[in-house]
């Protein structure tokens, strides 16, 4: 572990979840919610778990992200509150 | 009311965070789990089952279960999608409001690279299902990969590309023979005399293995089975996900 390392992912994390939750533009929170995972996945590596890390960057950076745009596609891009 | 969802919201992080102080150090050898469990699996791991990553053997072989009936978790999320959206109250007009823009010709540029990638893709993704005992990765990763390689196909040329080259039958059909390839293998280990799932049982039929080489020759078919059902569940997802369960436009 890297501290300088660890310390800038952390930083990145909170913001992207804060980011995802406040933007209005749900395509956007889509993607944030995206760059959020990929970040999880540098960490998990980074930490050595990289069977982990490998299932985050498929599953959460990857296929989510798509089946939450799919949603999107199909109901509204703009959310009510 | 938001005001007090964040109060609720704040007290409980803090909470959290006082938590984690009484937490192990990281990589910490003399905590619990590091002591007794971990080290067991570090030390014979190798010997019991002749695989070298011990993630992929513990999922597999020493939790055998778990891993199977978070397979069929997959199946019944699939399986629970499929049931809401294409066989739900039809509304015609209710659909047509939400339907699509008129979609764009295929751009040339897209669909080339896409053709060029997809083999590459799908043949990486057949690598980490069949070396998942041997370095990271396994049936589940495989199988997400597989999926996505069908996905791209249908973001490059349209959902009927993608549905000609694997059906939504098809799918269905790989999600159920996945599992039960999984269960078939615990199933052989009960014929022979076993307890389900233990694979050591297994060499009696598979030829030319000893008791430890079954056991990483039945996880790496539990694997398959894994990649089958999670490609087959995921690209049904979003099949129905993109085109409301109607299967006939969408990306």
């Amino acid at each position: 572990m890297i501290w300088q390392f660890d310390l800038y992912i952390l930083v990145l994390l909170v913001v992207t979840a804060i980011v995802s939750l406040r933007v209005r533009d749900l395509l956007s929170a889509a993607m944030v919610s995206g760059v959020y995972s990929l970040l999880m996945c540098l960490l998990w590596a980074e930490m050595g778990a990289v069977d982990v890390a490998f299932t985050e960057a498929a599953v959460g950076a990857g296929l989510s992200t798509v089946f939450m745009i799919a949603t999107i596609l199909r109901t509204t891009r703009r959310t009510t509150d | 009311m938001k005001v007090f969802a964040f109060c609720l919201v704040f007290v409980t992080g803090v909470m959290l965070v006082m938590t984690a102080q009484d937490f192990p150090a990281w990589g910490d050898a003399h905590s619990a789990p590091n002591q007794y469990l971990s080290t067991y699996y570090i030390q014979h791991t190798y010997r019991d089952t002749a695989v070298p990553n011990i993630v992929t053997a513990v999922l597999a072989d020493y939790r055998g279960f778990d891993t199977m009936f978070e397979t069929s978790v997959i199946f019944c999320a699939g399986l629970g999608i499929a049931a809401i959206l294409s066989f739900g109250p039809r509304n015609p007009k209710r659909r047509k409001r939400l339907g699509l823009p008129p979609s764009a010709e295929g751009d040339l540029i897209i669909q080339t690279t896409t053709r060029l990638l997809i083999p590459v893709t799908q043949l990486f993704a057949l690598y980490v299902i069949a070396h998942g005992h041997h370095s990271p990765g396994g049936g589940f990763q495989g199988g997400v990969i597989l999926a996505a390689s069908f996905i791209l196909l249908s973001l490059a040329y349209d959902l009927n590309m993608a549905l000609s080259r694997l059906s939504d039958r098809l799918a269905l059909l790989w999600g159920n023979g996945g599992l039960l390839i999984y269960a078939g293998i615990g199933l052989i280990c009960v014929a022979l005399g076993a307890h389900f799932l233990e694979y050591s049982a297994l060499h009696a039929i598979l030829p030319a293995t000893d008791s430890v080489m079954a056991r990483s020759h039945a996880m790496l078919g539990v694997e398959i089975g894994v990649g089958f059902t999670v490609m087959s569940m995921l690209f049904s997802i979003y099949t129905q996900l993109v085109s409301l369960g109607s299967l006939e436009d969408g990306l």
